[in-house]
């Protein structure tokens, strides 16, 4: 066997990694009315909570169950179950990127990734804010 | 023009002005050592070095002043800067004073730059490979000047360029108090150090990080000597020690990152193919694949070209991994949120990717036809073809990493996005299970690099007699199906969720590195006949075999104790053909104060908590009581809860270390507020269907006992041996409250799961049957509300194996590099007894 027969061979096993990849179901960033014209396909949302709506999540009864409503910024709407524990600083987010499949009523979410102003050091809307604070609190 | 009272601003001065030092003596430094570097006669090549060194010396000592200057602000806390504003607070403690500064974008680009003068400096100053120096630190040179840019924050035609760490909070932020002159006497503290920074790994990781992406820069750099001195071979030999270390720092930098995710961050582990571990990880990569092209070339001649990509192509993913991590264009799939400072330095960034790739690869293009290459090909039996072989796999993986990685980034590249929307119906997003899209590929290159690294070291370089090599490899490998065999039959894998093909894959997987283990242990005493100084690399391969392993089984036998039984199982979620669990665990489990709750073999009891010494910390202590051994294993974890200004809260895990396992455990969620005791006991009451029983607010019916129960909140099945007990609670002003206490026997022994009437205050426990068709029921009332916490808590098996492995490879790494620089033996004794001793505390004693 010479070096470009193995060379061969490798390109092959890449062809078979690259078939393995293209197999597997990517998933999409939708807003949610696109999401919801996709029921049980697995979506990533771009959202942000829905503070007039409340947040249900009872630990004592059932640590896994986090029931909210999410908003885009095309105005759709949705309510959201996460059967996991509540986020931390899940009420402070500003945008929450939500993984999961559109059920008939509600989004039945894997996973949620949290935006928050805490990480936005950065942000200069964050300082501002942070410095009024302590310009109030004098 | 109003008069600031109190400002501190000599410092800021002093420090810009070192800035703009070190910006254009780097340049002219980067000037002198290029025309060393096309000078013809020795005498101006020599002068122009002197020039060019000097200068270097001059621009790394104002690196460091600049350095110097802003930890002085931040321990001062003088917040009329924004920098200490920022990233420093008056609580912050000694220690995270440091830390704060590279928290920052302006000091991680600081930190990295004090690494190259720190390399640079050496490079220029030593007495060898003199003929490397002009090129090497023209290179150098390039990147500080641009580093330099970064923090520069001079505005050129109302653009600025860079942001300075010198900056005024008062200049930055539109703020009314900033018209009164005594403002600083309100700005009383600053933001301080991220809670979920303050860890000592965030005081070491992010320098050893930054020395091993900085150390990448040297391979880089004698690639382009070689290209530039026309010596196009040549470079190789000095270079390798040179790669070697960047391999091993940056090995050990980004298992750092690993270690300190597992120990302090709330993912659940040590790796989750996140952005920002992949885009460290793409150039360690590739920088190992150079190694061991380097190493071929040295020894017969071939894979010149290769190695010249591969040198060239670590540093390039360097640049890019800051490109992705720097410019918040991973912002929607990074759990690390990276911000982005503004589009300015995005271009900036983005320039300097490009000013470093474009021109060495224009370069390369234009020399390639005059690199040397062997136009007879490898014999099979040889060792350089199977360590290119080696050599190529890492490098395609790393392609494939960070292909995947990069999705983000093709959103946001105009034409292939509409293409992207066309084909796939909306912009790419990663799958439901990334990780398991990484891991079924990483498995099958775990399995490639196994073998290759188990036989090949029985190979010699250019070709092998057929017999001696068969009867040499023949132990190992029979060895090794034994062992494999052995884990298989005592210990199996029970990760039935990717299904057959993949646990086969995971038992080939652990073979071949078992294999490779077994083999490069067996080569040091059988090949290399105990000689320590040439086993580096047998070393290094054992060690990373055992780092597999390791990773291997804790993943595939991780346990989540804290999956209850008890809390949702009214989920409908799928039960996996082959384990017949559900195949999401609902992870969470809610711990109340003082009752014991069943966690796998263990009984586990919020016992209280208490508060850090930092403001806003608390502490929670959890008893485990195993129940094997007699109940005599018994241990405290402390997981705590950091709550911050804003009310912002993180958590950090806690884990109890065995030889042979970790338990892990964080708080998901605890109240917020003041906590009481409870200090209630359950009181028991003997009760048979029908009967009444009393409690201090009312009375309580026992409906009826019933066995297996399958409703909206258990499912039993028929062979389960479970009773659940129908209660109804009627308090004095007669409003009626349902408990379902439950009794479960199992294999772990028996197993009670409580009921709450939260609106009484009541805990309602199934104790046991009694005579007579009677039950005993336990009730346990609170005077106040009830303290609980939630929790998950996982076991990693011989996870220790992991950090083990990796410590073996990089003393491997370690050795080969000594032996490479050839250092006398003492010089040799300490550093390894250094970097060995440095290792062991770091990853297997601290914390």
């Amino acid at each position: 066997m010479k070096r470009t027969h193995i060379i061969i061979l490798i390109g092959i096993a890449v062809l078979i990694v690259g078939l393995l990849v293209f197999s597997v179901d990517f998933s999409t960033y939708d807003t949610i009315d696109s999401a919801k014209n996709k029921q049980g396909k697995f979506v990533h949302i771009i959202a942000k909570l829905d503070k007039s709506q409340s947040i249900n999540y009872d630990p004592i009864n059932n640590p896994n169950y986090l029931e909210f409503y999410a908003v885009d910024s095309l105005g759709g709407k949705t309510k959201v179950i996460y059967h996991n524990n509540k986020p931390t600083d899940f009420e402070k987010s500003e945008r929450i990127v939500l993984k999961g499949k559109m059920q008939k009523d509600y989004f039945d979410c894997k996973d949620i990734l949290l935006k928050c102003p805490s990480k936005y050091k950065d942000d200069k809307k964050m300082l501002e804010k942070n410095i009024k604070e302590q310009d109030s609190s004098k | 023009m109003i008069k600031f009272e109190g400002e501190h601003l000599l410092p800021g001065q002093i420090g810009h002005f070192f800035v703009i030092l070190a910006l254009v003596s780097s340049f002219i430094s980067l000037m002198a050592y290029y025309n060393a570097s096309r000078a013809i006669n020795q005498e101006s090549k020599i002068k122009w070095e002197q020039y060019g060194r000097i200068l270097f010396l001059i621009q790394g000592i104002s690196i460091l002043s600049i350095f110097s200057i802003i930890f002085y602000i931040c321990s001062h806390h003088y917040y009329e800067y924004m920098y200490a504003y920022k990233h420093a607070s008056k609580e912050l403690e000694y220690k995270y004073l440091l830390a704060c500064i590279w928290e920052g974008q302006e000091g991680s680009f600081l930190l990295w730059s004090i690494w190259h003068a720190v390399l640079g400096s050496i490079i220029c100053f030593r007495k060898k490979d003199n003929e490397w120096k002009a090129p090497l630190m023209t290179i150098v040179n390039v990147a500080q000047f641009f580093l330099m840019l970064m923090i520069l924050g001079i505005y050129f035609f109302g653009v600025r360029i860079g942001n300075s760490p010198f900056t005024l909070t008062r200049n930055e932020i539109p703020a009314p108090i900033f018209s009164q002159p005594n403002y600083l006497t309100f700005l009383k503290d600053g933001m301080g150090l991220n809670v979920l920074l303050r860890n000592y790994w965030m005081v070491i990781h992010p320098p050893i990080l930054f020395l091993g992406f900085a150390s990448t820069i040297i391979p880089f750099g004698f690639a382009y000597a070689g290209l530039q001195t026309k010596k196009y071979g040549d470079w190789i030999k000095p270079a390798l020690p040179w790669a070697l270390f960047s391999a091993a720092i940056l090995g050990i930098g980004i298992m750092m990152g690993g270690k300190w995710a597992y120990e302090s961050l709330s993912f659940g582990g040590y790796w989750a193919w996140d952005p920002v571990e992949n885009a460290s990880l793409v150039p360690w990569l590739i920088m190992v694949a150079g190694v061991h092209t380097m190493l071929i070339y040295k020894s017969t001649g071939h894979s010149l070209k290769a190695s010249y990509w591969f040198s060239i192509l670590s540093f390039i993913f360097v640049l890019y991994s800051t490109f992705l991590t720097r410019t918040g264009i991973l912002g929607d799939t990074s759990v690390h949120a990276f911000t982005e400072a503004g589009k300015a330095i995005n271009i900036m960034i983005g320039i300097f990717v490009l000013m470093f790739a474009i021109p060495i690869i224009l370069l390369y293009f234009k020399h390639q036809k005059n690199i040397p290459v062997i136009i007879k090909e490898e014999e099979t039996s040889s060792r350089e073809f199977w360590m290119f072989i080696g050599a190529l796999i890492l490098f395609l993986s790393s392609l494939f990493i960070i292909l995947i990685t990069s999705i983000p980034v093709y959103s946001k590249t105009p034409l292939l996005n509409d293409l992207i929307i066309k084909i796939h119906g909306g912009p790419l997003a990663l799958p439901e299970d990334p990780e398991f899209l990484y891991n079924k590929v990483m498995i099958l290159v775990a399995i490639i690099l196994g073998l290759i690294t188990a036989f090949s070291q029985y190979l010699k370089y250019k070709s092998t007699p057929r017999s001696a090599f068969i009867k040499k490899i023949v132990y190992p490998t029979i060895l090794s199906a034994i062992i494999t065999a052995i884990l298989a039959i005592v210990y199996p894998y029970t990760y039935y969720k990717h299904g057959a093909g993949f646990l086969g894959a995971i038992y080939t997987a652990s073979f071949c590195m078992i294999y490779s283990f077994i083999a490069n242990a067996m080569y040091i005493r059988i090949g290399l006949k105990d000689k320590f100084s040439h086993a580096g690399g047998s070393i290094s391969h054992a060690g990373f075999a055992i780092m597999i392993v390791g990773m291997l089984i804790s993943s595939s036998n991780k346990v989540v104790i804290s999956d209850s039984k008890v809390n949702g199982i009214n989920i409908p979620a799928s039960i996996d053909p082959m384990s017949k669990k559900q195949d999401n665990p609902t992870e969470n489990l809610t711990l109340i104060r003082q009752v014991a709750t069943k966690m796998g073999e263990y009984d586990v009891t919020y016992l209280k908590d208490s508060a850090g010494n930092e403001k806003g910390r608390k502490f929670y202590a959890l008893e485990f009581q195993s129940k094997k051994n007699k109940g005599n294993e018994k241990f405290i974890l402390k997981p705590d809860v950091y709550l911050m200004k804003d009310n912002n809260m993180s958590s950090n895990p806690d884990t109890k270390s065995f030889l042979t396992k970790d338990i892990f455990t964080y708080i998901s969620f605890a109240i917020n507020g003041d906590n009481n005791t409870d200090t209630a006991s359950f009181r028991e009451t003997t009760i048979g269907e029908g009967e009444k029983g009393f409690y201090s607010n009312g009375y309580f019916l026992l409906n009826k006992v019933s066995k297996n129960p399958n409703n909206e909140k258990y499912h039993f099945k028929e062979n389960d041996i479970a009773l659940m007990a129908d209660l109804t609670f009627v308090s004095n002003d007669s409003m009626h409250y349902k408990a379902n206490p439950i009794v479960i026997a199992d294999s772990f022994g028996i197993l009670q799961i409580d009921d709450t009437v939260y609106a009484q205050n009541l805990f309602v426990k199934f104790v046991g049957v009694s005579e007579g068709r009677k039950i005993k029921v336990g009730i346990k009332e609170s005077k106040t509300l009830i303290d609980f916490i939630t929790v998950k808590s996982y076991i990693f098996p011989y996870i220790n194996l992991v950090w083990f492995g990796l410590i073996l490879m990089s003393i491997g790494i370690f050795i080969s590099i000594i032996k490479k620089f050839r250092l006398s033996n003492t010089i040799a004794i300490t550093i390894l007894t250094i970097v060995s001793t440095g290792l062991i505390y770091m990853f297997l004693f601290a914390n």
